[in-house]
């Protein structure tokens, strides 16, 4: 019995052990290869330990993007800033303030959220050509904001939606009106929740591909990820140069996720709908 | 005194309809731009975009004299596109299996009181944290048929395979579902542990003195609960199967095509080619299959909240 649970213990553990071997697998390679100077790197060698640290490949990777790593920085701060008060503010007139048909407009903001991103970029393109935004941060700027609407809205909608009405309803009783129960209940209330749509919404927009990909393709003013592109469409694949810069790109996301690795659980069970 | 308040402030709407009617006011006029913003960027976006797939904007210039369906006719005979139906059926069988399999395997584990929660939680779900760019770019390097993994695999004594993992001419999807399975499964996994955290202790206490055994318990009582959780993992991992475009366009679109998807597809027409009909036509393809998986979904979790 004794030996059977120790055996039974021991196989939870090992398949454990095993998926966390591969999740971690792609990062202890990306580490490994970027200390590699560029005439160590052969592929028949991925798995050799660098001859000595050299940071030469990170050197150069951030040399060749340092300008797309702000332009991400740019981007994703004002970006998060704005589409969370947006959020906020929207999720509070969901929740305190609903009127004939508002569910069904949540319902619809949501419904956009989830459909692929391919079925607006060309009127996007357009638009953005038209307002004099296309190929600037300030259009990539904005779309995020726009298209951020609908996952912040609903994030700040279901915790709202969870603040008794009856507070709401003694300040009415108080002569607040709108602003000033926001102001007065609702804010206050508010900190962990934007802190943690603050915190997704950073991670998404530091992450976004297609749309930065079309909007700033230019590779002087993309962002990182379109840059981490730009390295690996090169003749020859500077295995160490891309490793590099892959993880100078991931460096900040996952630093916010190790720190603030609550928050972002709590964001991914409410964005998914299953919190 | 104050039960009192409470009791009158529940009669206020009656009793000052004017009042409350402009605060009302305040709160459309508050959330007006959004409204009008995703109604543009979203829905007229989406309308827009199948109307330029029936147009004749094939070049740069702006064409949006009607065409009829010759890009939905030109789409139906592109070997390409057969091609991405197909990868798309082995993308997601291999991704949506690969991450629901996964994530409720490690949540099943991680729910059994292990020694180390915290650290293999956040190893699981830090590959989620990161762009689908940098799965692709890692993953292509391990993945290269000659060394990357292949390595590790001779060195276990199993020199003669040597998967071809996504240069394989027609399995290369399979490969991309790993990469895809990797960013993902972490992400089910915290959905499945939530799931079964939720779970009162009681249900699982009575179950084991019912005389149920863990593969009972779980048969019996954990999977049929989390039923809705797999829902979600279906809906999520679905919409991003047909949504996939990241990986095939930092990998390339392989051997005749062997990687490519109806994103990158969509993308290059339209980007690369100027063929912004074909391209819209691919697009609203995209949407017309999302609909079916998503709407009924939002409509059970809506379903669900109002009660």
């Amino acid at each position: 019995m004794s030996l059977n649970r120790l055996l039974v213990g021991s196989t939870k553990y090992a398949v454990l052990i095993a998926f966390a071997a591969f999740y971690l697998v792609p990062f202890y390679v990306m580490i490994l290869t970027g200390l590699k100077p560029l005439e160590d790197i052969s592929s028949f060698e991925i798995w050799n330990m660098p001859k000595s640290l050299d940071w030469g490949s990170f050197r150069e990777a951030w040399n060749q993007m340092d300008s797309n790593f702000w332009n991400s920085v740019r981007i994703t701060i004002p970006g998060a800033i704005v589409s969370t008060f947006l959020g906020s503010i929207n999720g509070y007139v969901f929740a305190k303030w609903g009127f004939r048909g508002s569910n069904v407009i949540l319902f619809l903001f949501v419904f956009g959220m989830f459909l692929p991103g391919q079925g607006i970029l060309i009127p996007l393109v357009w638009v953005l050509q038209f307002m004099g935004l296309y190929g600037k941060v300030n259009g990539l700027i904005m779309a995020y904001c726009i298209f951020g609407i609908p996952i912040t809205s609903l994030l700040f909608y279901r915790y709202y939606a969870s603040v008794p009405d009856e507070l709401v309803d003694a300040s009415k009783i108080d002569g607040c009106g709108f602003f000033g129960i926001y102001r007065r209940i609702i804010l206050p209330l508010s900190g962990p929740t934007f802190a943690v749509v603050g915190v997704w919404q950073c991670t998404r927009i530091w992450n976004e591909y297609l749309m930065a990909l079309v909007v700033l393709g230019n590779p002087a003013r993309a962002p990182v990820t379109v840059a981490i592109k730009n390295f690996s469409s090169m003749g020859v694949i500077p295995w160490n140069l891309q490793m590099a810069a892959a993880l100078i790109a991931s460096v900040p996301t996952i630093a916010v996720y190790l720190l603030l690795g609550k928050l972002f659980m709590r964001g991914l069970l409410e964005g998914s709908l299953s919190g | 005194m104050h039960s009192e308040l409470s009791a009158r402030a529940k009669s206020l709407p009656a009793l000052l309809p004017k009042w409350l009617r402009d605060d009302r006011k305040v709160a459309i006029l508050v959330l007006a731009p959004s409204i009008i913003a995703v109604a543009v960027f979203i829905y007229i976006f989406m309308g827009w975009t199948l109307y330029i797939s029936v147009s004749n904007w094939d070049r740069p210039a702006l064409d949006l004299s009607f065409a009829g369906l010759k890009n939905w006719q030109r789409l139906v005979n592109d070997p390409r596109f057969h091609i991405d139906l197909r990868n798309l059926v082995l993308f997601a069988v291999g991704y949506m299996s690969q991450c629901i399999v996964i994530g409720f395997l490690l949540a099943a584990l991680l729910n059994e009181r292990i020694r180390g929660e915290v650290f293999f939680r956040t190893v699981f779900l830090m590959p989620f944290a990161v762009s689908a760019v940098v799965s692709g770019t890692a993953w292509r390097w391990l993945q290269v048929p000659s060394a990357g993994i292949n390595l590790l695999i001779a060195n276990l004594g199993f020199e003669n395979f040597r998967p071809l993992w996504y240069m394989h001419p027609k399995l290369g999807m399979l490969a991309i579902t790993i990469m895809g399975a990797w960013q993902f499964s972490g992400f089910v996994m915290a959905l499945y542990l939530a799931g079964l955290r939720a779970i009162p202790d009681e249900l699982r206490e009575a179950a084991v003195i019912d005389g149920a055994g863990t593969v009972a318990l779980y048969r019996h009582v954990f999977i049929p609960m989390l039923r809705p959780v797999t829902f979600t993992a279906v809906v999520l991992t679905g919409a991003g199967s047909i949504g996939n475009f990241e990986i095939p366009s930092i990998i390339g679109t392989g051997p005749g095509f062997a990687t490519d998807t109806l994103g990158f597809y969509m993308f290059e027409q339209t980007f690369r080619s100027s063929r912004y009909g074909l391209g819209a036509a691919v697009a609203t393809f995209m949407l017309f299959l999302s609909i079916p998986v998503v709407l009924p979904y939002l409509i059970s979790v809506l379903r669900e909240e109002r009660e």
